[in-house]
């Protein structure tokens, strides 16, 4: 992990109102690594996602993604480097008018022209890659369990290769059983396909499961370390997150 | 160029060139469909001058090479294979587990059970809109013993919402409205010199029909929407769930105080369309016609039978209903998408209107009969 980080956000601020969210966050996405965005509820984890993606211009700052600061850019370069991520966001966000299909098509169809066949086989391949069987495809948003729409918003993020993944909350809402095997999907995908993945999560399971590196929002600022490192942080909140009741029950079942 | 194509005794040798990535997508799709695989029995991929190789050109290469080993011929790579065809490959020997779908049967028996299916369906729902209708009807009379019971905060709420927030809009309209009419029979009536009969005119259309109807119709549009999307909208965060949960009646707490609402508030907001009917009516007259206001009015008293004004408002209470019980019961259909949602507020709009038109149909006819 020598090369420059993917992602870079150097000292930013975002404030709403008086409301004071993050002051001076620093932050580095290492290119192949699966990072935890961990944090109290109303800590701003979502903001500093949605900062990161180039959806909010942060107060102060300036955040580098692949070496381009996108608190600068125009929207018209923003769009470029938008197209190099997918995300998923927490409800799945998938188009409830579209079947699952369409929905992956959808990135597709707007970057490129293509033929119908390539279109599917495309479709197809996005499916698989997620677990999904092609059944599923006709099948409107609607109609799927929890897991599946999890699934299939994973398959719309991947729809135009990206390197960079975002997942908000992947497993939120989801029976463990689900939770487990989504984990493992997004474990094995990161194994193939080498992506980066930035994860907001509450989950311990997945952290621990998943994640090489953990980044906590605290008092508008960020602490960020390898997950051992994180696991012995002094902070009240951190032990408290990592040691608390529910923690061991998560550490204690992997001989953590 | 992506792809070059050298054809010897033995077979098929593709040279795959610069960037296979999705960037590119278009031109990989066009150059893997214009190479023709059929007489080669051994293809050579050749990815010495692969500069890189997304998912997604891996993908569409690998299909179009299973083509051609389906077709009996060898594929051999010289150079290394893809990196990303590892992955497909432990993909493919990973089926994803199939979905149960239900399969429909396109046959006799099929079309049998489908018409079945919709007419049950048809009857259930008829039964569905009675049983609703009839619990309203339940829960008012119900309601009317107890004060507490009527909800009125609640129903002051829905004045306040349907009714007084709506005065300037079904003010306007009116005014406009009767001007419009008062300046169409100006002009006919003036070829019989006749033009004093406009304020007859006037008076007659605006009371009897237009001031109700016209509100009415700006009621079912404002209102009967906003009722269907309110509680759609409850229903989809399961918030009717919870009220039933704790014993409430949603009935009483939901749909009686929007009914009762309107009630009172379509009557008076008829009562303002007539007024600024009669008002655009006189402006149009004094200006136009040059009838003053002191001749306008006396010509209103003399044009006016008794019950004209009654004849028009006693619709509104009727109107009032029509607006409200469809507009809460496609509020109450929205069940898991938000699609529906919009679906279920544009039904109940449509259908208002539909029956707000209809009802006053019979209510003319029967009025004639009546000589009312």
């Amino acid at each position: 992990m020598s090369s420059a980080p993917i992602i870079s956000v150097r000292g930013v601020v975002n404030r709403f109102g008086a409301q004071v969210v993050h002051d001076g966050v620093d932050l580095d996405v290492e290119p192949g690594e699966v990072l935890g965005v961990v944090g109290g509820s109303g800590s701003g984890k979502s903001v500093l996602l949605r900062t990161m993606l180039g959806l909010h211009r942060p107060n102060a700052g300036e955040v580098r993604v692949e070496g381009r600061d996108i608190t600068r850019l125009s929207e018209a370069e923003l769009l470029a480097v938008k197209r190099g991520y997918g995300v998923t966001f927490q409800h799945g966000a998938l188009f409830s008018s579209l079947t699952v299909a369409q929905n992956v098509q959808l990135p597709i169809r707007e970057c490129f022209d293509l033929s119908d066949d390539a279109l599917n086989a495309l479709t197809e391949l996005r499916l698989r890659m997620v677990g999904l069987p092609p059944e599923a495809g006709s099948k409107l948003p609607s109609q799927l369990s929890g897991g599946m729409i999890k699934r299939a918003a994973l398959a719309r993020a991947l729809a135009l290769d990206p390197r960079l993944l975002f997942l908000d909350e992947p497993t939120a809402g989801l029976d463990p059983i689900s939770a487990a095997a989504f984990d493992e999907l997004v474990s094995y995908l990161h194994r193939g396909l080498r992506l980066t993945v930035v994860m907001i999560t509450h989950d311990l399971d997945t952290l621990l499961a998943l994640c090489s590196r953990v980044a906590v929002l605290v008092d508008r600022k960020i602490v960020v370390d390898t997950l051992a490192g994180i696991m012995n942080h002094p902070h009240p909140w951190i032990r408290e997150y990592f040691h608390g009741p529910r923690a061991r029950a998560a550490v204690g079942s992997r001989g953590g | 160029m992506l792809l070059e194509t050298t054809r010897a005794s033995d077979g098929l040798t593709l040279r795959l060139l610069g960037e296979w990535r999705i960037e590119n997508v278009a031109a990989i799709d066009a150059a893997l469909r214009a190479i023709t695989l059929a007489p080669a029995a051994r293809v050579v991929v050749d990815s010495r001058g692969l500069e890189s190789m997304d998912l997604c050109g891996a993908w569409l290469l690998k299909r179009r090479l299973g083509e051609a080993q389906a077709a009996g011929a060898s594929v051999v790579f010289e150079g290394d294979p893809p990196e990303h065809f590892a992955f497909i490959e432990e993909m493919a020997a990973h089926p994803p587990a199939p979905l149960e779908l239900r399969q429909g049967e396109a046959s006799l028996l099929g079309v049998m059970a489908w018409l079945g299916r919709v007419s049950v369906d048809q009857v259930q729902r008829q039964r569905a809109a009675l049983g609703f209708f009839g619990r309203i009807v339940v829960t008012g009379l119900g309601a009317l013993g107890s004060v507490r019971r009527l909800r009125l905060a609640s129903v002051a709420r829905h004045v306040y919402e349907t009714g007084i927030q709506a005065i300037p809009i079904v003010a306007l309209i009116a005014f406009l409205i009767s001007v419009i009419v008062a300046y169409l029979g100006a002009q006919q009536l003036r070829q019989f010199g006749a033009e004093i009969f406009t304020v007859d005119l006037v008076a007659v259309a605006v009371l009897r029909e237009l001031g109700v109807l016209l509100t009415a119709i700006i009621v079912a549009g404002r209102s009967g929407s906003a009722f269907a999307a309110e509680i759609g909208v409850m229903r989809l965060n399961d918030e009717v769930d919870a009220l039933k949960s704790m014993g409430v009646d949603y009935f009483e707490v939901l749909v009686l105080p929007r009914v009762i609402g309107l009630l009172i508030a379509l009557p008076l907001l008829t009562i303002i369309a007539d007024a600024m009917g009669l008002a655009g009516g006189a402006l149009l007259s004094s200006t136009l016609l040059d009838i003053s206001l002191s001749q306008f009015i006396p010509r209103v008293q003399d044009a006016l039978a008794p019950t004209t004004f009654w004849a028009g408002l006693i619709k509104a209470p009727v109107f009032a209903l029509l607006i409200a019980l469809i507009g809460t019961y496609r509020g109450m259909q929205v069940r898991d998408s938000s699609r529906e949602l919009g679906r279920l507020t544009t039904v109940a709009v449509v259908q208002s209107i539909f029956m707000v038109i209809f009802a006053d149909a019979v209510f003319a006819v029967v009025f004639v009969e009546l000589d009312f």
